[in-house]
């Protein structure tokens, strides 16, 4: 999952930076990661997981970091497995 | 409740009807409350020594597209299209009105939108002047503004005017700028008599993307409304609106500050309209019953 989402970072967050040299708690909005660029973020991880955030994970906390988007993917995953 | 208030203000003739919901004339005395209430405005504001510019209601459309209103607004925006055919399709568009068709398939857009918000055309015009100073710099903009939510709601017309400072500078700056007229906003408030609240508040932003924009903006407390009770006591209206935009505008327009850094901007805005209304509903249609001291701070 990690590589997916660094490959959907690498695609659509225009970051000024390489995603490589990100750790995976690395701020995604220190690194330069735009309120437009989080919302391209968030669509290519519902189409690549296939999944639909939630109104309360539409957030900046949900996309702070690799590590972050990574929970939240987990967390969604885990509500749909449960329903 | 909400068509009550407005059939009064059609009644009481301050509102005119033109059969569009949110496309309304003003009588002699609205806009005769709306220029006192602007008066007020520049007692509060006019020692800060803001340039003032007036734009007509309408932008140049690369501007508008360059602004990105249509990622975050689409179903707001106004465009402006006129007819560009020759003789022959003048011909077909008359058949078509005729024959009660639609006339206006093929009508192209013109190099000009109806302005959104009144300061969309100054950020252009200062990013061309070269770098801000280091003091910061202040504007003071008025202008007829149009977006596309028709409504009975006398409080959400389709155009309407909006008072607006906007402030350029360093972080610090701006959010003091700001801050200091929620202060005088409320304090404006008090002495006309109307009762406010202020709230933090988001864009309307458009679709789920959008959901994520809002949430975005209230968690980084960008923007924050005057709520006045006018159609409802639950879901007061926004008269006026305090935005810190970081430096987004800055980015995109290229402001920069003496330093070479990107300058922050910050804008108050108020709905004049909705502030005349406000008044209207708060002391009654006729303005010669309205409270002595609020009929002084506006007419001396």
């Amino acid at each position: 999952m990690n590589e997916t989402i660094r490959a959907i970072l690498r695609k659509l967050a225009n970051l000024p930076v390489a995603v490589e040299d990100l750790t995976d708690d690395a701020d995604l909005y220190a690194a330069g990661l735009s309120s437009f660029a989080s919302v391209q973020v968030m669509l290519g991880i519902e189409e690549s997981f296939d999944i639909e955030f939630p109104d309360n994970l539409l957030n900046r906390k949900s996309f702070a970091s690799i590590q972050a988007i990574e929970a939240t993917v987990r967390q969604i995953v885990k509500a749909n497995e449960a329903a | 409740m909400q068509t009550n208030f407005l059939d009064r203000l059609f009644e009481s003739g301050l509102l005119i009807e033109t059969g569009v919901d949110g496309l309304y004339g003003r009588s002699g005395q609205f806009e005769d409350v709306i220029a006192a209430f602007e008066r007020l405005i520049d007692r509060f504001g006019g020692a800060d020594g803001a340039e003032a510019m007036r734009f007509p209601p309408g932008m140049n459309r690369a501007f508008f597209e360059t602004s990105g209103y249509m990622k975050s607004f689409p179903q707001l925006a106004g465009t402006v299209h006129s007819f560009c055919g020759d003789e022959l399709d003048h011909m077909s568009l008359l058949k078509c009105m005729e024959v009660g068709e639609d006339w206006t398939k093929d009508q192209e857009a013109t190099d000009i939108v109806l302005t959104p918000a009144a300061c969309y055309p100054l950020y252009p015009t200062v990013a061309r002047r070269g770098a801000l100073p280091m003091s910061g710099k202040l504007f003071d903009l008025q202008s007829y503004c149009f977006r596309h939510e028709p409504s009975k709601d006398p409080a959400r017309q389709q155009l309407f005017r909006m008072r607006e400072y906007v402030c350029m500078g360093t972080e610090r700056h701006v959010t003091d700028f700001r801050q200091s007229w929620m202060d005088r906003g409320v304090e404006m408030m008090k002495l006309v008599g109307l009762d406010v609240t202020i709230d933090i508040a988001n864009d309307p932003f458009f679709g789920r993307a959008g959901k994520m924009l809002a949430n975005n903006q209230r968690d980084q407390n960008l923007k924050f409304e005057l709520l006045i009770p006018i159609t409802s006591v639950t879901k007061p209206t926004a008269c006026m609106s305090f935005n810190y935009h970081q430096d987004a505008f800055g980015t995109k327009w290229g402001l920069n500050l003496e330093d070479g850094s990107v300058a922050h901007t910050a804008c108050v805005g108020f709905g004049l309209e909705r502030i005349a209304l406000a008044l209207f509903h708060t002391h009654g249609l006729d303005v010669k019953h309205w409270p002595e001291e609020v009929r002084k701070v506006l007419w001396g």
